[in-house]
């Protein structure tokens, strides 16, 4: 199974009556076991580029070509729970296939069994993103989409997020899109990084990652990390990157 | 508690103002209870009670699916809103009176133009509530169920069902209240039996303790219904919500 991403541009019209471009040509491909990133800074058009991946705007031109059987599992920037509908029911209605046994093991590795029968509304942020996760993993995806799943969550938390986050994409196949700032996060996570210009988004600079997911530690990460810095400075000079190193 | 002593205030009010007015215009609450008694023990309380319990079931119940219906079609298309806006502007400021009066005389004194006029007279009402519910509905969590590919059935049940509940349960509070009173009208007008026709009985005697004693008795039920259908709905629709301190 594979994504492949062939937009040639996106405007849209503002309230002023002006039109803005928000996507340059963007193209690219992810197969499936394969982790993609797309990093840049806020306001890129990152979420516009995931909203076309998605199939919720058709406004654009240029073509998604992506099995059309493929099932989608999402975490969005907030996480869209469902207020009136428990925590388990809010899994359960996005995969209605998914057995006891495989929810018993999501909530499990996601800290989640004592909440089943919270409420959203009873949740601190934290959970509610983990609640989120656990939805999008029941679903069994193909086409996993992350979009900045760790936000405003306090270091140790995204630390152990990130790690549940590799645990449960090594599981099965699937292609897996992960939006982000933090290049931590990227270098973590991703087999492959996208750098995103400022807006109109373009793809800067596409970098894989050879090392496996597993076998990168703290040094390998630092070195990674160098590397891309040392990149970085060397292009400078070419294209005024707007990357966010952080 | 509370609700229990407000009603023995609003009944010492009664009967206070009753010893001043005297019995022939205010009659005293024991007066009125005896010709509840009364007509209750010949079963005519009952019958009346009945045939316009029966149309307020009616009329309420057909309002209120169609105006669901149309108000969630028109916050959902906007088409359907701009061809439906100059109807729904009518229907808004035309008198009850009117419309049963003309159903009247278009489709006789039946059951049927009783039951047709005042639904009517309730389902613009229903319809600006629904379509303000369907304008207010979370677009993110729309996405969310298309994303994840629920079925239309699944994801109306789920999804939007549950955000439009208070506006169901506050367009049904005001519609119950709405359509009771209109049935009497159109009971007071061309129908044999129920409420209405025994208050205009009752007006034509100037037989205060009759009026009073039906009209007291099918508020007390419409009380009724509303605690016992309306709130529990109420309060299982909103049960997810943080209590207020």
């Amino acid at each position: 199974m594979r994504l492949e991403v062939e937009i040639t541009g996106k405007t849209f019209k503002s309230a002023a009556g002006g039109t803005h471009e928000v996507l340059a040509p963007v193209r690219f491909t992810l197969q499936s076991g394969e982790v993609g990133v797309l990093i840049g800074p806020s306001g890129c058009g990152k979420s516009t580029l995931l909203r076309i991946i998605l199939g919720l705007d058709h406004e654009f031109q240029g073509r998604i070509i992506r099995p059309p059987e493929a099932r989608i599992g999402m975490v969005f920037q907030e996480p869209r729970l469902l207020p009136w509908r428990s925590v388990e029911q809010n899994v359960r209605l996005a995969a209605p296939d998914v057995t006891d046994k495989k929810l018993a093991e999501l909530f499990r590795i996601l800290e989640l069994e004592a909440h089943r029968s919270h409420f959203p509304g009873e949740l601190s942020l934290g959970l509610a993103r983990r609640v989120a996760l656990a939805r999008a993993f029941a679903v069994e995806p193909d086409l996993l989409v992350l979009d900045e799943p760790l936000a405003s969550l306090d270091d140790a938390l995204a630390g152990r997020l990130r790690d549940e986050i590799a645990t449960l994409v090594a599981r099965r196949p699937v292609m897996t899109l992960l939006v982000t700032h933090s290049l931590d996060d990227a270098v973590r996570l991703g087999d492959r990084l996208f750098f995103l210009s400022p807006r109109p988004a373009h793809i800067l600079a596409e970098v894989p990652i050879g090392i496996p997911r597993e076998a990168r530690d703290d040094a390998a990460i630092a070195a990674i990390k160098a590397g891309l810095a040392r990149q970085a400075q060397g292009e400078q000079g070419a294209e005024r990157s707007g990357r966010d190193v952080s | 508690m509370l609700r229990l002593l407000s009603f023995a205030l609003f009944l010492a009010t009664w009967w206070i103002a009753a010893l001043f007015v005297g019995g022939a215009k205010l009659p005293s609450p024991p007066a009125v209870l005896q010709v509840m008694i009364a007509e209750a023990s010949t079963g005519a309380l009952f019958l009346h009670l009945g045939a316009t319990l029966a149309r307020v079931a009616l009329a309420f119940v057909l309002a209120m699916s169609l105006g669901s219906a149309i108000g969630y079609l028109m916050g959902r298309v906007k088409l359907a809103d701009r061809l439906g806006d100059p109807w729904l502007i009518l229907l808004l400021n035309l008198p009850a009176l009117v419309v049963i009066v003309l159903a009247y005389i278009w489709a006789g004194l039946t059951e049927a133009a009783a039951i047709a006029a005042i639904a009517i007279n309730k389902l613009p009402t229903a319809i600006v509530t629904l379509r303000e519910g369907t304008r207010a509905l979370d677009r993110s969590l729309d996405e969310m169920a298309s994303v994840f590919a629920m079925p239309r059935w699944r994801a109306f049940r789920h999804v939007v069902l549950p955000q439009l509940a208070p506006y169901i349960a506050a367009s049904a509070r005001s519609g119950l209240s709405l359509v009771w009173k209109i049935v009497l009208v159109a009971e007071l007008l061309g129908r044999p039996n129920g409420v209405g026709f025994e208050i205009g009985v009752a007006f034509q005697l100037f037989d205060t303790p009759r009026l009073l004693a039906y009209s007291l008795t099918f508020a007390a039920v419409v009380l009724v219904i509303e605690t016992l259908l309306v709130q529990p709905f109420e309060a299982r629709a909103t049960r997810w919500r943080p209590r207020a301190a």
